[in-house]
C-alpha cells in the first residue's frame, strides 16, 4: 500500500532544516501502524510530508503508494489516489458548508479517477447517514466549514469526512497532547468502524493512550527524524511506562 | 421554482478569461466625437423628445461644462488614471435604424438576438427566461424589452426610457432627477447632459411584481460612452426586485461607462436592486478596460425600504457609490456588495447612508477582495441627522487580499448629529490562509478550486442577498474573474 524509502525532508526553502532523516516504512493493506516518539521527533511533519503540504520539501528518499512515486504530486492528486489526512488542527473556512466541501471533493475525486459524479439525491442521503453515524450535531454541519467548532467538534468532523471519503489510507495526525478523552474516542471509534482488509492507516500520536481505543498492528518509535525502534502493541506500553529516555540518549539527545 | 434556469447557462465559465469580449458586426449609426450644445441637441432629437426635456438636458450641460472648466472630474476617490479626454468620446451610438423603437421582435436585427443570445439573455419568445422581464440595451439604445404585456396587466410599466417619456411623460417628469439632481455631481451632470437610454419602471400601489424585473447593458462601439439612465418608482406598497448585468468587449481603448441610477420608494414599498457589473476589466497588463463611473441612489419614505446588493467584477476603474436617503420614518436602507479589484483594477467603492426619518435603520456589508496587483478601497459615509432619532447602523467591512502586491483601503465617514443614534462598525482584513489552501486540498480539490470555495464562502453573506440565479452567476463571475491570480 504505502512504501517510505530513506524519505528525508526539510522545511521548504530553509537551509539545515531537515527533519526527517532517512524513513523507511513499509504499510501493507489492512495494517494499522502507529507512530510515537517525543515531542519535536517529526510525528506530525511525516504526517504532512506524506499528504504533500507544501512548507515542507523533501530532499531524498521516495515515498510509493500502491507503487507508483507521489513525492512530486499535489496533495489534491495523493487525495485522488486515495489518501487522506486527518489534520490535528483542522482549518475553519467561513462561509463553506461542510455538505458543500464534501460534495465538492468527492466529485473532484471522481472526476479525476474518471468516474460517475454522485448524483445529489444520493450524495444528501449518504451524508446524513454518515452525519448519523459520527455523532456530529446535524445543526453543525449547516455552518462553516470548523468555524466556531469545539475541538470535539472539529474531530467528528474529520471523521465524518474520513466515512464520506472512504480512503484506502488514512493518516491521523493526533500528537496534540492536549487532546480530551472525548475526542480520542471519536478518533478511535472513527478508525475502528473503518478498519478493513483493503484500508490502512497511519496514527500519528504522542501518547498512548489513544491506543486503548485502537490497537496497532505494528508501533514505531521515531525520534530525531529517524525510526529507532519498531515492534508490536506491546512497544506502546513499554514506551507509556518507561517514557522516551532510552531511545533519546541512544539517539545522542539529553532529554 | 421558476426561476432555476440560470442567465449564464449559455456561458462556459471555464477556460478563457473574459469570454464577453465578443465584438458585434452591426452598422452603427454614430454621431460626431466631442461634447457641445449641439451634441446634446442632436441626442434629444435622435429620439423625438419633447422640449421640456431637451431643456434639462441642456441646462445639465452648462452645468458640467461649467464644473469642467473650474474643477474638472473629482479626484478625491484612491484611483490613478490619466485624466478622460472628453472630447474624444462619441456621445451617441446606436445600431442603425433603430430610431425607432422596434414593433416586435421581428423588426429587431437578428445580430443583435445573437448577442444577446450569446451572452446568455435570449429574447426570443420561445427561449425567453421563466420568471424574468428583460429590457436589453445596446450601446445606446434599448433593443428589445420583454414581457410588457404581461406586467401591464397589473399595471406594471416596464420599458426603455425612451419609451417612458413618450408614453408617461407625467411620471418621468416628476420624478427624473429627483433624486440624483444634474447638480449632483460632474458625473450626474455629464450624464443628465447626454443619457441614451435606460430602463423605467414603475409599480402601481399596491402590486408585489411577481417576476423579476432585469435590465442587461451592452457596450459595443469602440470609443463610444454608455450613458443610461434609470428610473424606478415603487408606488405606495409596491413590492420590485431588480436585476442589472453587463458586459463589454475586449478594447485595448478605455470606455467610458456613467450611469445615474434613482429609485423612488414611496410610503411602505420595497426595492430590491441587484447589480452583477462585469464591464471588460482591462488586460492582464491594464491596457482598456472600462471607466465606470456611476451614481446610484434611492429615496425611501415611511416604512419603506430599499436594498442594494452589487458584484463588482468588471471595469478598470469603479467609482460608485448606491445610496439611501432615509427621509421616512422607520424606513431601511441596505447595501451588500462584493468587490474584486484583480491584474490593475481599481475599485473605490461603497455606500452613503442618510439618516432623516426616525427609527432608521441602515445595514452595510462590504466585501473587498484584491488580487494581483489590484486595489480595492471601501468609502462609505453614515449621516445621521438631528432628527433621526433611534437610528441605527451596522457596518462590517472584509477585506480579502490574495497575493502580496495587491492593496484594501477603508475609508468610513460617520457623522452623527443626534444623541439616540446607535452605531456599529466592525473591519476585518484576511489573507487566504496556506491551511485553509492545504485544507482543501488534501481532500482533492485542486488549488483553484480551493481558492474559489474560500473565497465564494468568504463572500457568502453578500452572495446569498442576490435571487437565486444571480448568486449562481456571481459566484461563477468571481471564480473567472480570479483566473490567474493564484497559484
Amino acid at each position: 500500500m504505502l512504501e517510505i524509502k530513506n524519505l528525508h525532508a526539510s522545511v521548504a526553502d530553509v537551509e539545515d532544516s531537515e527533519i526527517l532523516k532517512g524513513i523507511d516504512l513499509n504499510v501493507k493493506p489492512g495494517e494499522v501502524h502507529a507512530i510515537m516518539g517525543p515531542n519535536g521527533s517529526g510525528k506530525s511533519t511525516l504526517a504532512n510530508v506524506l499528504m504533500g503540504r507544501p512548507d515542507y520539501e523533501v530532499t531524498d528518499g521516495d515515498v510509493l503508494f500502491e507503487g507508483e512515486s507521489i513525492i512530486e504530486m499535489a496533495p489534491d492528486q495523493r487525495a485522488h489516489l486515495g489518501m487522506f489526512l486527518a489534520f490535528q488542527y483542522p482549518a475553519e473556512i467561513p462561509g463553506v458548508r461542510p455538505w458543500q466541501f464534501l460534495k465538492a471533493a468527492l466529485d473532484a475525486k471522481a472526476e479525476a479517477r474518471g468516474e460517475q459524479k454522485m448524483s445529489v439525491r444520493n450524495f444528501s442521503k449518504l451524508f446524513d447517514e454518515k452525519v448519523e453515524a459520527v455523532g456530529i450535531n446535524p445543526q453543525l454541519v449547516k455552518r462553516s466549514l470548523n468555524d466556531g467548532f469545539s475541538g470535539g467538534e472539529k474531530k467528528r468532523n474529520e471523521m465524518l469526512q474520513l466515512e464520506v471519503l472512504q480512503p484506502a489510507l488514512a493518516v491521523l495526525d493526533e500528537t496534540d497532547s492536549g487532546l480530551d478523552v472525548d475526542a480520542l474516542r471519536i478518533v478511535a471509534e472513527g478508525v475502528n468502524s473503518m478498519r478493513s482488509p483493503e484500508r490502512s492507516f497511519i496514527v500519528v500520536t504522542h501518547y498512548q493512550r489513544l491506543l486503548n481505543y485502537i490497537t496497532p498492528d505494528v508501533v514505531h518509535i521515531l525520534v530525531k527524524g529517524k525510526i529507532v525502534k519498531t515492534g508490536g502493541p506491546d512497544l506502546a506500553l513499554e514506551v507509556e511506562k518507561e517514557g522516551y529516555r532510552e531511545y533519546l540518549e541512544a539517539a545522542g539527545v539529553s532529554n | 421554482m421558476t426561476t432555476q434556469k440560470t442567465i449564464s447557462r449559455e456561458t462556459d465559465l471555464s477556460g478563457q478569461e473574459y469570454q464577453w469580449g465578443f465584438v458585434t458586426d452591426v452598422e452603427t449609426e454614430l454621431a460626431p466625437k466631442g461634447l457641445n450644445e449641439d451634441i446634446v441637441r442632436l441626442i434629444s432629437e435622435k429620439k423625438g423628445e419633447p422640449e421640456w426635456l431637451l431643456e434639462w438636458r441642456l441646462k445639465a450641460f452648462k452645468h458640467w461644462e461649467s464644473l469642467n472648466e473650474s474643477e474638472g472630474e473629482p479626484g478625491w476617490a484612491m484611483i490613478d488614471y490619466p485624466g478622460i479626454d472628453f472630447q474624444d468620446i462619441y456621445y451617441y451610438a446606436a445600431p442603425k435604424g433603430a430610431e425607432e423603437a422596434p414593433k416586435s421582435l421581428d423588426d429587431v436585427d437578428p445580430e443583435m438576438l445573437e448577442t444577446f443570445e450569446k451572452l446568455g439573455i435570449p429574447l426570443q419568445e420561445r427561449a425567453k427566461l421563466a420568471g424574468v422581464a428583460v429590457d436589453a440595451v445596446f450601446d445606446s439604445v434599448s433593443v428589445a424589452t420583454t414581457m410588457e404585456d404581461k406586467l401591464a396587466e397589473l399595471g406594471i410599466i416596464f420599458c426603455s426610457f425612451n419609451e417612458a417619456v413618450k408614453k408617461h411623460p407625467e411620471l418621468v417628469k416628476k420624478y427624473l432627477g429627483s433624486v440624483v439632481p444634474h447638480t449632483d455631481n460632474f458625473y450626474a451632470a455629464l450624464n443628465s447632459a447626454v443619457f441614451s437610454d435606460g430602463s423605467f419602471a414603475y409599480i402601481p400601489p399596491g402590486v408585489k411584481c411577481p417576476i423579476e424585473l432585469m435590465t442587461y447593458f451592452r457596450i459595443n462601439t469602440e470609443g463610444s460612452g454608455q450613458f443610461e439612465r434609470t428610473l424606478i418608482v415603487a408606488d405606495k406598497g409596491a413590492y420590485v426586485s431588480y436585476l442589472e448585468g453587463c458586459t463589454a468587449p475586449f478594447r485595448k481603448s478605455h470606455q467610458l461607462h456613467a450611469a445615474v441610477v434613482e429609485l423612488v420608494a414611496l410610503d411602505d414599498s420595497e426595492i430590491k436592486y441587484s447589480t452583477i457589473q462585469n464591464w471588460f476589466p482591462g488586460t492582464k497588463e491594464g491596457e482598456g478596460g472600462v471607466y465606470n463611473f456611476v451614481t446610484k441612489r434611492g429615496r425611501a419614505d415611511k416604512n419603506a425600504k430599499i436594498s442594494w446588493t452589487q458584484v463588482e467584477t468588471g471595469s478598470a476603474i469603479t467609482w460608485k457609490y448606491p445610496s439611501v436617503i432615509l427621509r421616512g420614518d422607520n424606513s431601511v436602507g441596505e447595501f451588500f456588495s462584493v468587490a474584486l479589484a484583480n491584474n490593475h483594477q481599481q475599485a473605490d467603492t461603497g455606500t452613503k447612508m442618510i439618516h432623516i426619518g426616525k427609527n432608521t435603520k441602515s445595514t452595510i456589508v462590504s466585501k473587498g477582495i484584491s488580487a494581483g496587483q489590484g486595489n480595492n478601497t471601501y468609502r462609505g459615509q453614515v449621516q445621521i441627522m438631528p432628527g433621526a432619532e433611534n437610528a441605527t447602523n451596522h457596518t462590517q467591512c472584509d477585506s480579502l487580499l490574495v497575493g502580496d502586491k495587491c492593496g484594501a483601503h477603508t475609508v468610513p465617514y460617520i457623522e452623527v448629529r443626534n444623541p439616540t443614534a446607535r452605531l456599529e462598525h466592525e473591519a476585518s482584513t484576511s489573507k487566504v490562509s496556506d491551511d485553509q489552501l492545504f485544507y482543501l486540498m488534501a481532500r482533492g480539490l485542486s488549488e483553484e478550486e480551493a481558492h474559489h470555495m474560500i473565497i465564494t464562502g468568504w463572500s457568502r453573506d453578500v452572495i446569498k442577498e442576490l435571487p437565486f440565479e444571480f448568486a449562481v452567476e456571481a459566484a461563477q463571475l468571481l471564480k473567472v474573474s480570479l483566473e490567474g491570480a493564484v497559484g
